[in-house]
């Protein structure tokens, strides 16, 4: 392999450095109008009447739209149920009827000749509603909150083995609602092409779930509407599902006739989704000499009225720590609040920032060093099924991730450690992800001048897929870099999940492997039909297509040039389309695994709390560009120390309204904040999960920093902070 | 943003017959505040008057041994202006505590002085606000009010003012000079802002046709022992939770001067100069510090979410007075509080 | 339900706001356009002048992915009106390459994988060119907080840094 493990710069940075990437928002139409949607102000209840007499008089306003007059829009909720939409309930629909569900819900779009226009008229719209109470506050609802169905099966009686415990911890640790807030606007640009067909640049994580929501939505047969997101601005999961701007874009142009751009405030995509606030509640017992008997895990989240979001927050525990008694529960609490969605690492960035800081007091308790404990529960099952995993090098990043941060320096004392008027701690964390894999097709065209092109309907988030396609598509297929194209984030490419779940890597390489493989067994018959082919005897199972050449790996001389096999055979394009599915394998567990270090120095009289280094020690199997990779989890750290320290949704739960909704006020990391953050990946080959053995980054790199933070903190001052985020006032005495 | 007329000012004379023309006028020099207000709905001035143009960009030193400071200085001219740097480095570290390189090269010296409250509420038009809506209530009394004030308040209002460099201009003892349509006149610092009372809506005492022209500051600039000490909740571009201007004269271990201003506590740059004239003659240490800082939060008073700010406060000055007298500023870019 | 095309309603139409004409220099071009004064320049620049490179992150000073350098200093674009910088040399993302070459900028925030999305890139790169302009970071510690009106969500900082750091290096060289 040439690229394949490489630390190749990224393909698409030069269209990056450049300002020449086009994202949805900087499609340019010579007949485009602006949207500006205007927005409720109560958390609850209907509008009683909806005034946009004042909004049509200003010169320039085309029209405005409420669910009194826009065109027409499914009925059945079932049409707006995305892939990736909650099992139960009926997603949002916007503009459809007169309720009101969430403060900050669209309930009017405003269109005009100029954007600055259609703002202004949004001013003017003058609503009236009938208010209804309503409830925003986890604390308040969780004793009202339902127990959900959940495939996690208990095992033994761990309420029994709790109480025989030689030594027990129960604690509650919270996580307050916090928002992706990618730095690009939600926006969509719909070009309307006549004939009725809409051409869609939209802010979305998938393409081809934001045309089958949108052909629902607006019965429209799939060939008339095109969604394109060939850049995205950043996701982290706020993308995974059609957003508003997308059915209200699209509603503008079917009312104008015309091209239509909306791009949502900031202000209003706090109101699209977010990270639940959770309450998660462990019981942890064990034996003295610190193996774990009984592991008691609950969460308490907050959803919609109106749909039930949650994940796997209680279960991580099963995969990273043996117990022969288990117990896991997850509750939702219904909200006045728009629906919760996926936020990197969903499920694993709360549930296991719960776990492993319970483990952290359970060490304590104990007496033993936190990675001893974490050494001596060690599980090389996944206990909920009883299977081993494909490959599980956790233990390997311990020992390194330790030795690299220096940990047995590290005084097992509380308050101990100083640097001058700053206390010093350090504490560390495990992680664990799902490598989960989704078939996925890919399509190359490959042209008789040694070019190909690689094509899938994926997105690239900022995640590198541009570049991890092209060199696994480069490596398959014998070429040089330069010589392949990429084509992503496109509707009428071959179908591809919704980039999430850390799943995209190892889903669309396979796919390209596939279809580059049925490339190789069609340039073989070519080469083997040229006259006096020196592959005429050759088997195919010897054939690799290497530096541009087909060569028989078993025979002797270089081959036959693909650009030769291709003119001889009179082919000036080989075409190729496959799916690749995965094999299902049952007795496996696949997962990521790392190991966090953190150093926190925190001024004792100030509470002024500085994280000065991060290791993360990832296991996620074969690393297909080692430059992008250790940028995504150097991010997922910077997130994993804004979401320890900053990040924090705060709600006026009298006026059910989030209330610092701008990135002045809801705090994420700067420059100023981010100090050493050093990446290992540990060599993991797996044979097993797949045959490039790849596993996904998007989400390992983020579980358990706030953990191994807040450990550190409390190793620093000996004061133990459950709830997120740590800020300094919760350090005053 | 509604709909506004535009107008470039030519001269002096020229902003304050335009302004004095249309009510509710406004001045637009740096914009990094009220445009943002604009975009928010917040702020509806039928007209902006631009004086970004008007010669008042001189940083001059007066006779009397201190610095004129045009109104239109850029922030960051001025906070790296050689004079500034070298007599006045409580200044120049307190603006650079603030806001971002881009907006400091935007902002100016006039317009910091005249920005409004952060309060999440003034800036939520659906939230009820007696500062931006008379009569409309505090929702911040009641609500989420972690980052609001704890000196100064009044029933209608617990905003804070969000400046830096104005926490420093208090208590350099600046004096503000202002042109209107009677002449001219000069206000001391401490009298430009106001407290809410009963007319929150009002920041300052500036009459709605008076423009500030440029900021005066005394001789004295206590270039050897000071320190502005800014506490929030990231390392930086963020507001201050709880901000300390300290500076100090000192004589063999006494002090002989002394000055200390607050920001972010109340809803203007808050001194109290009765706790300085306590320091004055005392030895330098922390019992003198822990006195004025007990003084000058006597009246302190918390809500729901920011009672913790009186004991920060109270350690934040404990330790930039301790700054000052050692000699050691705080550094705006070293994180670490020395 | 049936699509009806709401009437104006009666009453006088309330016009838009008159144009003013102004000039510009962007990117070494002499510009002219005609705007509102409510345009800010960074809506003049991405929708009246399709120079997209520069972004909209939040349009309130608070994000810098709308970082352009006017006159040589870099600004939040999003917080000044166009008809205020009438007569202004603009420098957009689109002007740092010259002649097909990338700023050396450009190539270390490649080198060194200085962003992921993309989306506050032109602003960190703008800024950056601002920074190293204004000649008051040497350390890092200097270049991270001069840098910090420019977030990153995908948390890019320590390559950002890094790549300012080799930008600096190859000027001084």
């Amino acid at each position: 392999m040439t690229y394949i493990g490489t630390s190749i710069s990224r393909v698409d940075g030069p269209a990056k450095v450049t300002g020449a990437a086009k994202y949805a928002g900087d499609t340019a139409a010579s007949d485009l109008a602006y949207g500006a949607v205007v927005t409720s102000t109560i958390a609850k209840g209907r509008i009683a009447t909806i005034d946009t007499g004042a909004a049509l008089r200003i010169a320039g306003v085309l029209d405005v739209l409420t669910h009194e007059n826009r065109p027409r829009m499914a009925r059945r909720t079932a049409a707006y149920k995305d892939f990736v939409a909650p099992e139960q309930g009926s997603p949002f629909r916007p503009l459809y009827d007169d309720k009101i569900l969430f403060s900050g819900q669209p309930i009017a779009l405003v269109l005009a000749e100029e954007w600055e226009i259609a703002r202004f008229a949004a001013t003017l719209v003058r609503v009236e509603y009938e208010a209804e109470p309503f409830a925003t506050d986890l604390q308040v609802e969780r004793e009202r909150a339902a127990a959900i169905e959940q495939p996690l099966k208990s095992r033994g009686d761990a309420d029994k083995a709790y109480g025989d415990a030689a030594v027990r911890h129960e604690a509650e640790y919270f996580i307050p609602i916090e928002h992706h807030n990618p730095i690009e606007l939600y926006v969509s640009t719909v070009l309307w092409d006549g004939d009725g067909k809409l051409t869609v640049h939209d802010k979305t994580q998938g393409v081809q779930n934001v045309r089958d929501y949108l052909c629902g939505v607006f019965s429209i047969k799939p060939d008339k509407l095109r969604v394109m997101s060939p850049f995205m601005g950043g996701g982290f999961g706020s993308g995974l599902r059609p957003q508003y701007e997308a059915p209200l874009a699209v509603l503008g142009a079917q009312a104008l006739e015309r091209s239509v751009r909306l791009v949502l405030t900031r202000q209003q995509m706090f109101a699209l989704c977010y990270r639940p606030a959770t309450i998660e509640r462990l019981a942890l017992g064990a034996q003295s000499g610190g193996t774990l008997e009984s592991v008691s895990h609950e969460a308490i989240a907050v959803t919609s009225q109106y749909e039930d979001f949650f994940r796997n927050d209680s279960g991580w525990s099963g995969l990273l720590y043996k117990s022969a008694n288990a117990k896991y529960g997850h509750r939702l609490a219904h909200v006045d609040l728009p629906t919760p969605s996926d936020m990197r690492a969903p499920g694993a960035a709360t549930g296991v920032y719960g776990l492993e800081c319970a483990m952290d007091e359970l060490a304590v308790a104990l007496k033993l060093d936190p990675i001893e404990l974490r050494l001596r529960c060690y599980s090389d099952r996944d206990q909920h099924d009883d299977v081993p995993y494909t490959s599980k090098k956790l233990r390997e990043c311990y020992r390194q991730g330790a030795a690299a941060f220096g940990w047995d320096r590290r005084n097992p004392e509380q308050r101990s450690m100083r640097d001058g008027s700053e206390l010093v701690g350090w504490g560390m964390a495990s992680g664990v992800w799902d490598a989960w894999q989704v078939d996925t097709a890919a399509r190359i065209v490959l042209t008789a001048n040694g070019h190909a092109e690689v094509a899938s309907a994926c997105s690239d988030i900022g995640t590198g897929t541009h570049t991890i396609m092209a060199q696994v598509a480069a490596d398959l297929l014998g070429l040089p870099l330069e010589a392949v194209t990429v084509r992503l984030g496109d509707s009428t490419l071959p179908k591809a999940p919704v980039e999430g779940g850390s799943w995209l890597a190892a889903s669309v390489s396979h796919a390209i492997a596939k279809t580059a493989d049925e490339i190789r067994k069609e340039l073989w018959q070519l080469a083997k039909a040229m006259p006096n082919s020196p592959l005429a005897a050759s088997h195919l199972e010897d054939i690799a297509l290497v530096d541009g050449r087909i060569i028989d790996k078993k025979g002797n001389g270089g081959g036959v040039p693909i650009t030769d096999a291709m003119r001889h055979g009179r082919r000036d394009r080989l075409e190729c389309e496959t799916t690749n599915s995965f094999a299902e394998d049952k007795k496996h567990a696949r997962n990521t695994h790392s190991a966090i270090f953190a150093e926190v120095k925190v001024d004792e009289e100030l509470g002024v709390i500085r994280v000065t280094r991060v290791v993360n020690a990832v296991a996620a199997g074969r690393i297909l560009n080692t430059k992008t990779a250790r940028s995504q989890i150097m991010g997922a750290v910077v997130g994993g120390i804004g979401m320890a320290l900053h990040e924090e949704t705060l709600i006026d739960h009298t006026l059910g309204r989030m209330m610092n909704s701008n990135i002045a006020e809801y705090h994420v990391p700067v420059n100023a904040d981010i100090h050493d953050i050093e990446v290992i990946f540990v060599d993991e080959p797996d044979e097993i999960i797949n045959p490039l053995g790849i596993k996904g980054l998007g989400e390992i790199g983020i579980v358990g920093v706030a953990a191994a933070i807040a450990n550190a903190i409390y190793h620093a001052t000996g004061k133990r902070v459950r709830d997120l985020p740590i800020t300094l006032d919760k350090l005053l005495p | 943003m509604i709909n506004f007329q535009y107008a470039r000012a030519t001269d002096l004379a020229d902003a304050l017959r335009q302004i004095a023309a249309e009510p509710g006028a406004k001045f637009i020099a740096g914009g990094t505040n009220l445009i943002d207000l604009m975009k928010e709905d917040v702020e509806r001035p039928p007209r902006l008057i631009d004086i970004s143009r008007l010669p008042l960009r001189e940083v001059e030193q007066t006779r009397h041994g201190g610095l004129l400071i045009g109104a239109l200085v850029p922030n960051s001219d001025l906070a790296y202006h050689p004079l500034i740097e070298r007599h006045y480095p409580l200044l120049a570290s307190a603006i650079l505590a603030g806001a971002s390189a881009q907006l400091r090269n935007m902002a100016s010296t006039g317009g910091n002085l005249l920005q409004r409250t952060r309060c999440y509420y003034f800036y939520d038009t659906a939230t009820p606000c007696n500062k931006r809506t008379p009569g409309s209530g505090c929702a911040a009394r009641y609500g989420v009010n972690r980052i609001h004030a704890i000196l100064g308040t009044s029933d209608a209002c617990i905003a804070t003012h969000p400046s830096d460099m104005c926490v420093a201009l208090a208590a350099l003892d600046a004096q503000v000079h202002v042109a209107g349509p009677s002449g001219g006149r000069t206000l001391t610092f401490a009298d430009l802002h106001r407290l809410p009372g009963t007319t929150p809506e009002r920041d300052t005492n500036l009459a709605a046709d008076e423009i500030i022209t440029a900021v005066e500051l005394p001789e004295r600039g206590f270039a050897a022992n000071y320190s502005y000490l800014k506490i929030r909740d990231r390392l930086s571009y963020a507001f201050a939770l709880v901000s300390v201007a300290a500076a100090l004269e000192l004589e063999h271990g006494t002090i002989k001067e002394a000055r200390l201003a607050l920001g972010g506590v109340a809803h203007k740059p808050w001194r109290n100069v009765s706790a300085e004239a306590a320091m004055r003659g005392e030895p330098a240490n922390r019992a003198t510090f822990a006195r004025a800082a007990d003084a000058i939060l006597r009246d302190a008073k918390g809500f729901a979410h920011n009672a913790f700010k009186i004991e920060l406060a109270r350690r934040a000055i404990l330790r930039a007075l301790s700054q000052a007298a050692a000699g050691t500023p705080q550094s705006q870019s070293v994180k670490k509080i020395r | 339900m049936a699509r009806t095309r709401r009437k104006r309603p009666n009453g006088q139409t309330i016009p838009a706001p008159e144009k003013i004409t102004i000039s510009l220099t962007v990117n070494g071009a002499p510009r002219e356009l005609a705007v509102a004064p409510w345009v800010t320049l960074l809506d003049a620049l991405r929708e009246r002048l399709g120079l997209t490179g520069t972004k909209k992150g939040c349009d309130h000073g608070q994000c810098g992915a709308c970082t352009v350098l006017v006159d040589g200093r870099r600004i939040n674009s999003c917080m000044t009106f166009a008809v205020m910088q009438d007569g202004a040399k603009v420098t957009t993302v689109e002007g740092l390459a010259r002649d097909g070459t990338l700023h050396p900028l450009q190539q270390a925030f490649i080198d060194h994988d200085a962003f992921q999305c993309g989306s506050c890139t032109s602003g960190q790169l703008c800024s950056a060119a601002g920074l190293i302009a204004e000649g008051r970071a040497s350390t890092v510690e200097e270049i991270r907080e001069l840098m910090s009106g420019n977030l990153c969500r995908c948390g890019a900082y320590p390559n950002i840094v890094a790549a300012i750091q080799q930008a600096m290096e190859r000027q001084r060289s």
